[in-house]
């Protein structure tokens, strides 16, 4: 069945607006820097729910790398255990490409003002040929 | 100390506790007032009081919390006011003691210092124009404190001595125990192995000297706080701390968000410090991102465990992704 609108997005960002421009407003100073946190949080999970599913492309770069088929937790642990016996690293096509990618993945709902995901973002522009 | 009444009351317990100290630190003082939890610190609890009369110092409770948790843990009350005390007789400008607390005070483990009047919140530090002049002297600065630190003598110290060696391999022990298999971490752990540097002269080494534990006025630094990490190990360890990326808050200059390397360094051989080896801050700068990446990893588990329930913390929990991206550029790119 169709929910009725508003959709998550909206009301968290009402949510999220209230904690940080009324909430925060209101309370003395300890509460009001928990206010902001809680705010910024409410704005994490917001993004997490609007990013586009990326799990099933994330596994089949893992599969394809590990030479295996599996799970995403199986998969990862796999690869950790190849890069630290000397298996696997950064010369091997495609790590490179897919940590860059789950990384961005991560950072982007995590914290996308943070100062290396700019620079992360840039570089993989430069890998694709873009300017 | 009664039990329920510290479940129940623990402020006024520790209220009662503190007003019944503060006549063996100055006999006409009458109690205290003002007395509030301070935020920050994530490890131990810091409160801060004033004496009510008498002198009326202003004064901070640095206490051990009542329930441990998981993770790497510090050298414990009585051994951090020992390293206070012997920095703070070198010339470190660092908090006076005026107590450490004893079974008879009722109110745990820990010390009361003096407050330093300043400020110690990275973002008005950064940001606010009174401190334009402390920002400007700030990495030489900073530069010179290490090296006062680094020349202290830590004989008879009840303090671990750590290689570089020792402390990776000690991070590597913590990700495995309490954090995720993560790729980026395992390639980290792998290039700093393979270079890591030799054990030079081991000193005294803070191991937490970075924006947030410095209190600043707006002529510069008045104080060097948390020394619940000191060690003994490799000097380089603390450059390396204080210019890691996520100390910048959003900044560009790597020392701090405030200044350049070549500052850092000349401050600290013009102080008398060894020899600067950049190839070793930067080391220790790489391995700096894995440690706060393991930290936060730690912090993920006590969200998990239930022993930190804050939204705060939960935040934080998040953050490991930060420390991912600045280990991935370094790997591929060397960049700094």
């Amino acid at each position: 069945m169709m929910q009725d609108q508003p959709s998550p997005n909206a009301i968290l960002a009402a949510v999220a607006a209230w904690l940080r421009d009324t909430a925060a407003e209101a309370l003395p100073a300890h509460a009001r820097f928990e206010a902001k946190v809680a705010a910024g949080a409410v704005e994490l999970v917001r993004r997490q729910i609007g990013a586009e599913p990326s799990e099933s492309e994330e596994a089949r770069m893992l599969s394809a790398l590990v030479g295996d088929t599996g799970g995403l937790d199986a998969l990862t642990a796999r690869l950790c255990a190849q890069i630290e016996n000397g298996e696997t690293d950064l010369s091997t096509p495609g790590l490179s490409d897919l940590l860059i990618a789950t990384t961005l993945n991560k950072i982007d709902i995590d914290q996308p003002e943070f100062s290396a995901a700019a620079r992360l973002r840039a570089l993989a522009q430069r890998r694709r040929g873009l300017p | 100390m009664n039990a329920a009444q510290d479940i129940l009351h623990p402020q006024t317990t520790l209220e009662n506790g503190l007003a019944r100290l503060v006549p063996t630190l100055d006999p006409a003082a009458q109690g205290i007032k003002g007395l509030r939890r301070l935020s920050g610190g994530a490890s131990q609890e810091t409160w801060s009081f004033q004496m009510d009369g008498g002198q009326g110092y202003h004064l901070i409770l640095r206490r051990e919390p009542a329930a441990a948790r998981s993770g790497g843990t510090g050298i414990g009350m009585a051994a951090e006011a020992r390293v206070i005390k012997r920095v703070a007789a070198a010339g470190v400008p660092a908090p006076q003691i005026e107590h450490e607390l004893t079974p008879d005070d009722g109110i745990g483990a820990g010390f009361v210092m003096l407050r330093i009047d300043g400020e110690a919140l990275p973002h008005r530090i950064l940001r606010d124009d009174s401190y334009a002049p402390a920002r400007a002297k700030f990495a030489r600065q900073a530069g010179k404190i290490l090296a006062r630190i680094h020349q202290s003598d830590p004989t008879g110290l009840p303090i671990p001595v750590l290689s570089p060696r020792e402390v990776l391999d000690d991070l590597g022990h913590r990700h495995r125990a309490f954090g995720a298999a993560r790729p980026v971490f395992s390639l980290a752990l792998r290039w700093l192995a393979q270079h890591a540097p030799e054990p030079r002269a081991p000193k005294l080494v803070h191991g937490d000297f970075r924006m947030g534990n410095l209190i600043f006025g707006p002529e510069g630094i008045r104080g060097v706080l948390d020394w619940e990490l000191a060690h003994i190990g490799d000097p380089m360890a603390d450059m390396g701390w204080l210019c890691m990326e996520s100390w910048r808050f959003g900044n560009a200059d790597p020392v701090g968000g405030l200044g350049r390397r070549e500052d850092l360094f000349a401050g600290y051989e013009a102080a008398g410090g060894d020899p600067v080896d950049p190839a070793t801050v930067r080391w220790w700068e790489i391995l700096s991102a894995l440690r706060w990446g393991v930290i936060i990893e730690e912090m993920a588990a006590w969200v998990r465990e239930g022993t930190d329930t804050s939204v705060e913390r939960h935040v934080i929990a998040r953050r490991a992704s930060e420390t991912e991206a600045i280990l991935l550029l370094h790997l591929l790119e060397g960049a700094a």
